[in-house]
């Protein structure tokens, strides 16, 4: 026992003796990726930190995202913030906003004395997280965006080509109507509803989400969900929900889990999902683009991002800033950005390693994969651009009520669509007045 | 010898001392976050506090003008009348049955106090678990006797899922306060009553339920205040308020406002709006219910 005790504290001094000879510098880095993603993420640091000497990245998670931005907050108002937050894509305009908090990615670079330059970043991608005037702002990191997957298996099963997964809103209701005659209880459900079928279905139409851009030129922005071609869309849902075609499952990823699990043979969700189809389904999951309208001018676009990036956060020393440059720049790496790429299914952030991936013969290898970045790396517009709104987190869930009251049969989609654009609306007035200067 | 019986102390600031560390307790963790609470209700201030704005009384205004806002008050009424109305009397009905046992009353006992080891968020999981649409038990049982469920879109069902969480979570510490009720009231009363002819039912309502009326009295403050704030765990894990707003009571929007939103201005001004509704239902218990209760 004395023995015990005695090397204990032995190990314990020598520790203490070890840490100063090493004179590291830690870069905390807080995050919200657990699981297999959280060791990605380890993995990550522990490249960079045995890629050079001077700087140590240690990576904390701190919960999910709502939950390590409020964490992060607190400890910017106690003065402890880390050097490096992962916020995801609805708390863009929060930390635009924030200036004082944060310090751009470009000025990171600047500080650090690293070379940057941020066209080769994909242009969808960057640009969401790039300021009016050109300076981007945080590091894109973890990006995805909505695609339809489907079951091949029940797709088989139900006389269905499972090789050919509908493209069109008519082509999904058409399917979703034969896996129901063959028995299907659940044949078409969705994730995330306001991401996928209001704000990504805006992009893919080529149709504004909200007024100035979708929130890019101001913050005077308004939504404008309530077109003919949104109620039209949300009337098809709650037609197909009547018809027991649309079966809704919940509000944020809950749907994810029924289609993992074969309830479910259709949903539009993350292509992010695409890992845990292949590690934990028991049958051959598909991946194809957003259904569209084929009526429509101008659709399919491309579809908006999800997901999240890296924020410098403001007082740091210069010497820290330099290590958080050199994080950066290792993770921009083009051979880091295709293995993590191909390791977790999200978005690859350079146009370098898509090409890397493509030579690899990935795509080859795994049908579907692709399908995320072809409707991504395409030239966007101002109204295809992304959406970046304040008080998003409020907006998605207002839009969620007013969907459940849809879907029950309570309101008609113009109703439901009318009264989420004047409840969002609210919001983002709010948010407007809170950051006037 | 006259002595005296009180204790006195001879110095001015020795009692001041003493009793400073409960003073300081109470100032540190109830007095200064509720004045902390009152003064950012009347500020506007973006999520980091790099900007901070004196609005005076717009977040009240803002509040007020919100039509879900005024709809959740009506939600937070039937919720809380429901939770606790339900509560007190199921768990005044276990205590009675468990004071009437003989044999292994201990192992009652002890089943009964369990649930209140179980955290509420966990309590909204397990219900959750229990009513999920399509894999529930509880859903499965009730299609096979042709109930349908959802919860997730019906909002009847919804408020049913929550008000049972939430009340089989609270049923053990009622249990126990109403338990301990009954054992302390003397054997010989009943008796005499027994005596006398009154049957259970009887006895119940004349002897045992008068005396009970101050348990009866803390037990409704303490359930009042439960529901009003300790239940938005089981809120947020089995619904989240939804669906549309059919669950959204007023702590789950201040919850949800705070620490979801980051809109620290509206939630203070949620959190005064909620600590008047609670010290108004306080003095009321307090100056009509109480004069009801015989101690």
């Amino acid at each position: 026992m004395k023995l015990k005790s005695f090397a204990l504290a032995a190990s314990a001094c020598s520790l203490l003796a070890a840490l100063p000879a090493q004179a590291q510098t830690e870069i905390q880095w807080w995050h919200s990726m657990s699981g297999q993603l959280g060791e990605w993420v380890n993995g990550l640091a522990k490249g960079f930190n045995d890629s050079q000497k001077e700087y140590k990245v240690v990576p904390v998670f701190k919960g999910t995202y709502p939950e390590s931005f409020a964490a992060a907050i607190a400890a910017f108002r106690a003065g402890n913030a880390p050097h490096i937050l992962q916020v995801f894509e609805v708390g863009t305009a929060s930390m635009m906003a924030s200036k004082g908090a944060i310090v751009p990615v470009t000025e990171v670079m600047k500080t650090g004395g690293v070379k940057f330059d941020p066209s080769v970043y994909v242009p969808a991608v960057a640009g969401y997280y790039t300021a009016p005037n050109g300076q981007m702002l945080s590091l894109p990191f973890n990006s995805s965006t909505t695609v339809f997957h489907y079951n091949k298996d029940a797709f088989k099963a139900a006389g269905l080509d499972p090789e050919k997964p509908p493209t069109t809103w008519p082509e999904v209701a058409r399917a979703a109507a034969t896996l129901k005659i063959s028995g299907h209880k659940c044949p078409f459900t969705t994730s995330w509803q306001s991401w996928t079928q209001l704000e990504s279905f805006s992009a893919w139409h080529n149709v504004e989400f909200a007024t100035k851009n979708n929130g890019f030129n101001g913050l005077d922005t308004r939504l404008v969900i309530d077109t003919p071609l949104h109620v039209r869309h949300i009337q098809n849902l709650a037609n197909m929900a009547q018809q027991g075609l649309f079966v809704y499952k919940g509000r944020n990823n809950t749907a994810d889990a029924t289609f993992v699990s074969g309830e479910c043979a259709m949903v539009t969700a993350t292509s992010a999902l695409f890992g845990a189809v292949k590690r934990n389904a028991k049958f051959t999951g598909g991946i194809g683009t957003l259904p569209y309208y084929p009526d429509v001018a101008g659709a399919p676009q491309n579809t908006v991002i999800g997901g999240a990036s890296l924020w410098a956060m403001s007082g740091k020393k210069p010497a820290e800033v330099k290590g958080v440059a050199l994080f950066f720049k290792y993770l921009s790496e083009p051979q880091v950005q295709a293995r993590s790429h191909q390791e977790t299914g999200y978005l690859p952030i350079t146009l370098e390693a898509y090409k890397i991936t493509d030579a690899s013969g990935f795509y080859k290898q795994n049908p579907g994969a692709d399908v995320a970045v072809t409707q991504m790396i395409r030239k966007t517009t101002d109204k295809s651009r992304g959406i970046r709104l304040g008080n998003f987190v409020q907006i998605r869930t207002i839009v969620d009520e007013e969907m459940e009251q849809v879907w029950a049969g309570k309101k008609t989609p113009e109703q439901g669509l009318a009264d989420a654009k004047k409840r969002g609306n609210v919001e983002l007035e709010k948010f407007q007045a809170a950051n006037k200067g | 010898m006259a002595v005296e019986k009180r204790v006195r102390f001879r110095s001015g600031w020795l009692p001041w001392a003493l009793v400073a560390p409960q003073l300081a307790i109470v100032l540190v963790f109830f007095f200064w976050p509720a004045a902390q609470g009152l003064y950012f209700s009347v500020l506007q201030q973006d999520a980091f506090g790099t900007s901070v704005q004196f609005v005076g009384l717009e977040n009240f205004r803002a509040l007020f003008r919100d039509e879900s806002y005024l709809a959740s008050f009506r939600i937070t009424a039937v919720f809380s009348l429901l939770v606790a109305g339900l509560g007190l009397s199921l768990s005044l009905l276990l205590a009675v049955m468990a004071d009437r046992v003989i044999k292994g009353a201990g192992g009652y006992k002890t089943l009964l106090i369990w649930p209140y080891a179980v955290a509420p968020a966990v309590a909204g999981v397990l219900w959750l678990f229990m009513f999920a649409p399509s894999i529930g038990v509880v859903t499965y049982a009730l299609g096979r006797i042709g109930i349908p469920w959802n919860h997730l879109l019906n909002g009847t069902d919804a408020l049913i899922l929550v008000v049972a969480a939430a009340v089989w979570n609270q049923i053990s510490y009622n249990f126990l306060f109403f338990l301990a009720g009954l054992q302390s009231i003397p054997k010989s009363l009943i008796e005499a009553a027994a005596i006398d002819g009154a049957g259970p039912w009887r006895r119940f309502w004349t002897v045992q339920f008068p005396l009970l009326s101050p348990t009866a009295f803390f037990l409704l403050v303490i359930n009042i205040v439960y529901a009003f704030f300790g239940t938005f765990g089981i809120i947020d894990a089995a619904t989240q308020g939804g669906p549309g707003q059919d669950t959204s009571i007023l702590v789950y929007k201040l919850y949800f406002d705070a620490f979801k939103a980051m809109d620290l201005g509206a939630s203070a001004a949620q959190s005064v709006v909620l600590m008047a509704i609670v010290t108004v239902l306080t003095v009321i218990q307090f100056r009509y219910v109480e004069r009801k209760v015989n101690y």
